[in-house]
């Protein structure tokens, strides 16, 4: 099936059981307790990713959090 | 090396003394190693200590960079009252990838101090700054 990822069209394998977090961990996103998801416009919260499914024509953005100190 | 145009360069070290003596923060966008584009961003944490990028606003960058056929090439901070170095807070929070992290140091009022870091898996290399007209 077919969905965006960051802004690229991209070929994915059906899976009925996949996830947003499955899916970062598909792609071999690092560190994924610091990545921010954008799923068709709309920012999940964290405790989203592991029950959101991924379905044909989704538009999905993420980003790491950008942060420090001083 | 980044290039850095002297108008991006003077407007990342304005913005650090106009949001004393808070921490600011922004985000550079350009091609290869030429910044072209800069983005002040909200620290939400709206601290002196500590800042966090909104992530709303950090989509919206990342797509208009997109939309202009520029790549994400710095991530920009100030330190307002310590050097510009990166604090153990910032190397762990180093982890947008091939992107180069400057800090701005207000500690010397007077003289702000402007430093580019290479930060990869907690391994930190100094970057040459070329400030390009």
């Amino acid at each position: 099936m077919k969905i965006s990822i960051n802004g690229k069209e991209t070929v994915i394998a059906e899976n009925p059981e996949r996830t947003v977090d499955s899916l970062l961990e598909e792609l071999d996103v690092s560190q994924r307790l610091y990545v921010t998801v954008e799923l068709n416009g709309e920012i999940l919260d964290r405790p989203e990713y592991e029950t959101t499914p991924v379905n044909e024509g989704d538009v999905i953005e993420f980003l790491y959090f950008m942060g420090g100190g001083a | 090396m980044i290039r850095i145009p002297q108008s991006i360069y003077d407007d990342m070290l304005v913005h650090a003394q106009e949001g004393f003596p808070l921490e600011v923060c922004g985000i550079l966008g350009g091609v290869g190693d030429t910044v072209s584009a800069s983005y002040r961003m909200t620290n939400t944490d709206a601290s002196n200590e500590h800042f966090m990028m909104e992530p709303k606003e950090q989509f919206a960058v990342v797509k208009e960079l997109r939309a202009k056929g520029l790549d994400m090439l710095g991530i920009y901070h100030s330190h307002p009252e310590t050097p510009a170095r990166p604090s153990e807070e910032d190397i762990k929070l180093a982890l947008t990838p091939d992107v180069s992290y400057l800090i701005i140091s207000l500690a010397d009022a007077v003289k702000p101090d402007l430093k580019s870091f290479k930060i990869n898996s907690g391994i930190v290399q100094h970057e040459v700054i070329k400030v390009i007209v």
